[in-house]
């Protein structure tokens, strides 16, 4: 077992991707709460999840998603489920754009554990050009249903 | 004769890390020996310049090497030269047909290309194992035209369904396009029955054969198709270079796509008349270099034997199929008796990118995805693949290290 492979495939990663919390039906309309949705594909290899966020008033955001990938991607975006039922919205977006940067370093950047929590061991995929992708598939629908969560909160207030 | 034939590539001696190269990925792209890289140096170095213009000395060696490269394709897949026509790729090449097609059936290319008109009532059909490259410009055409696209359907082994092939292919039927060989199950399809229906009905045959060219004797003379088409990368040669063969009284009445320069006899201002084929679909300054170093790739399959290639490949086949039997959790995808040595499988618990990952560690390299055939795969079930293809270069230690590697996977990735 070559260092690369242990560093590429974190314990964190291999459990995550089998636990795969936030996995599970998506509401769509039946949301009560402001919500988005998001569906990406990566056409390379097939990857695809759909994911949506739900806003609530008390400012907690609830994601999930449902979808089918290796395990990086599956993991990636069990990690995010579980960070987002603890964060805040600027929090996620605080993370969202370490973990952006930290994907794009190459494996040249520390990855700074108190922003990112568990995120933090998919710093050996920046290693990877090839597997980049597919740890930023999630967040990628995160950001888009986010925006999407938000505009509609927008909507509901100014009703 | 195929242990010593390694050393003619130099690039299966690189290292992956700290492991030895095995290349199982020459379904997506074959290595190339030296000689072909010699050529294709030595074509700069002393024969570059236009072809097909300018009365110089060099000008006539480019030519001349140009030419050659076409002689030696119809010396590999039968015909005359003027039935090789050079593309950027074989999809290039199967979209020439499907485009030049739709033309005829708007109006272009005036009485000659009325044959290929198609219009509502008509059809198409294709299978369900086709490369994306000969699906989707077929999907293309029918909207275009408003004929009806069909497909042959596969079987659980990975074979074609011919049980409906009579009422597939039927009187409306314009076009049966399907491929030689499946880029993910290895299966070498029955061509002389389709063709048989298709002549039945009076369709156009056109003939994937970028896996078979590389990997078997093949004379589309022989297999009687319309038209075929195969890329040089994946036979030794270099990239940037594909083939569409035909029948020449077809290739001379289809519309060309691609016009401009060097594919014309006379233009006015207000109208041109086109040559006859090759030159025909072949606008533009072409890949010489490209087809200089393929001519050298031609030879170089003719003196080891495209016969002893594909017996070479079908016992490694044989080696791999056994192999990954052996192995609890796998299923192979598509189990036909009559094959080339390409194996897909699925690792059950384990995504195809993982498994790839976990063989390149120990630098094994095959494919992993949909290999642009996303329905085949739909077709069994899954989304993605893993797979492992030979080549002549491959030797049974290949086989085994790939293996030995794979039984790891599973128990790596916690399943097994």
């Amino acid at each position: 077992m070559s260092t690369q492979m242990q560093q590429l495939y974190q314990q964190v990663i291999l459990d995550q991707s089998r636990a795969r919390i936030g996995n599970t039906e998506l509401l769509r309309d039946a949301a009560a709460s402001p919500h988005g949705y998001s569906h990406q594909v990566n056409p390379t290899c097939g990857d695809e999840i759909e994911l949506e966020t739900e806003l609530s008033e008390d400012g907690t955001i609830a994601v999930r998603w449902t979808g089918d990938g290796c395990s990086i991607s599956m993991a990636s975006a069990s990690v995010l489920s579980e960070l987002a039922a603890e964060s805040s919205v600027a929090q996620m977006l605080e993370i969202e754009g370490a973990f952006h940067e930290l994907m794009h370093s190459r494996g040249t950047m520390e990855a700074d554990e108190s922003i990112l929590g568990d995120a933090a061991a998919f710093t050996g995929v920046s290693k990877f050009p090839a597997r980049i992708k597919c740890a930023l598939l999630a967040w990628m629908a995160f950001k888009d249903a986010l925006n999407q969560a938000q505009a509609a909160r927008e909507e509901k207030h100014n009703a | 004769m195929f242990s010593r034939l390694r050393g003619d590539f130099p690039i299966l001696d690189v290292r992956v890390g700290e492991s030895p190269l095995s290349y199982l990925d020459s379904g997506a792209t074959s290595q190339k020996p030296q000689c072909v890289i010699d050529t294709f140096v030595e074509y700069f170095q002393q024969r570059n310049a236009a072809v097909h213009r300018g009365a110089h000395s060099l000008a006539v060696e480019a030519t001349d090497a140009f030419e050659n490269g076409r002689i030696a394709a119809a010396g590999l897949v039968g015909g005359t030269p003027e039935q090789v026509c050079w593309t950027k790729n074989a999809t290039e090449a199967l979209n020439i047909v499907a485009l030049g097609m739709d033309r005829a059936s708007h109006g272009f290319g005036g009485d000659d290309a009325e044959r290929f008109a198609l219009a509502p009532g008509d059809s198409i059909v294709v299978t369900e194992m086709e490369h994306h490259a000969n699906l989707v410009p077929w999907q293309q055409l029918a909207a275009s035209t408003g004929a009806q696209l069909r497909w042959l359907p596969v079987t659980d082994s990975g074979e074609l369904d011919l049980t409906d092939l009579d009422t597939i292919v039927d009187e409306s039927t314009k076009v049966l396009a399907f491929t030689h060989v499946s880029n993910v199950l290895g299966t070498i399809n029955p061509v002389d029955r389709l063709v048989d229906r298709a002549r039945a009905v009076g369709a156009y045959v056109v003939l994937d054969a970028c896996q078979s060219v590389p990997h078997m004797p093949v004379d589309f003379v022989d297999l009687d198709v319309d038209f075929a088409a195969f890329s040089a990368h994946k036979a030794l040669g270099p990239t940037g270079l594909g083939v569409l063969w035909g029948k020449s009284e077809l290739l001379d009445a289809l519309p060309p796509v691609l016009t401009g320069g060097s594919m014309i006899t006379t233009v006015t201002m207000e109208e041109t008349e086109f040559m006859p084929a090759p030159q025909r679909f072949e606008a533009g300054t072409q890949p010489v270099a490209e087809v200089a170093a393929f001519a050298t790739a031609i030879g170089y399959l003719a003196e080891v034997g495209l016969d002893n290639v594909l017996e070479h490949e079908k016992e490694l086949a044989r080696v791999l199929l056994d192999g990954i039997g052996q192995i609890p959790g796998i299923r192979i995808l598509g189990e036909a008796e009559d094959r080339i040595g390409t194996v897909a499988f699925d690792v059950d618990g384990v995504h195809a990118h993982d498994v790839g990952q976990y063989l390149d560690s120990q630098g094994i390299a095959v494919r992993v995805g949909h290999h642009c055939a996303q329905p085949l795969h739909r077709r069994f079930g899954v989304t993605a693949s893993t797979r492992a293809s030979t080549y002549l270069y491959n030797n049974v230690e290949d086989c085994t290290r790939f293996l030995s590697t794979l039984a790891e996977v599973r128990p790596f990735f916690g399943v097994a």
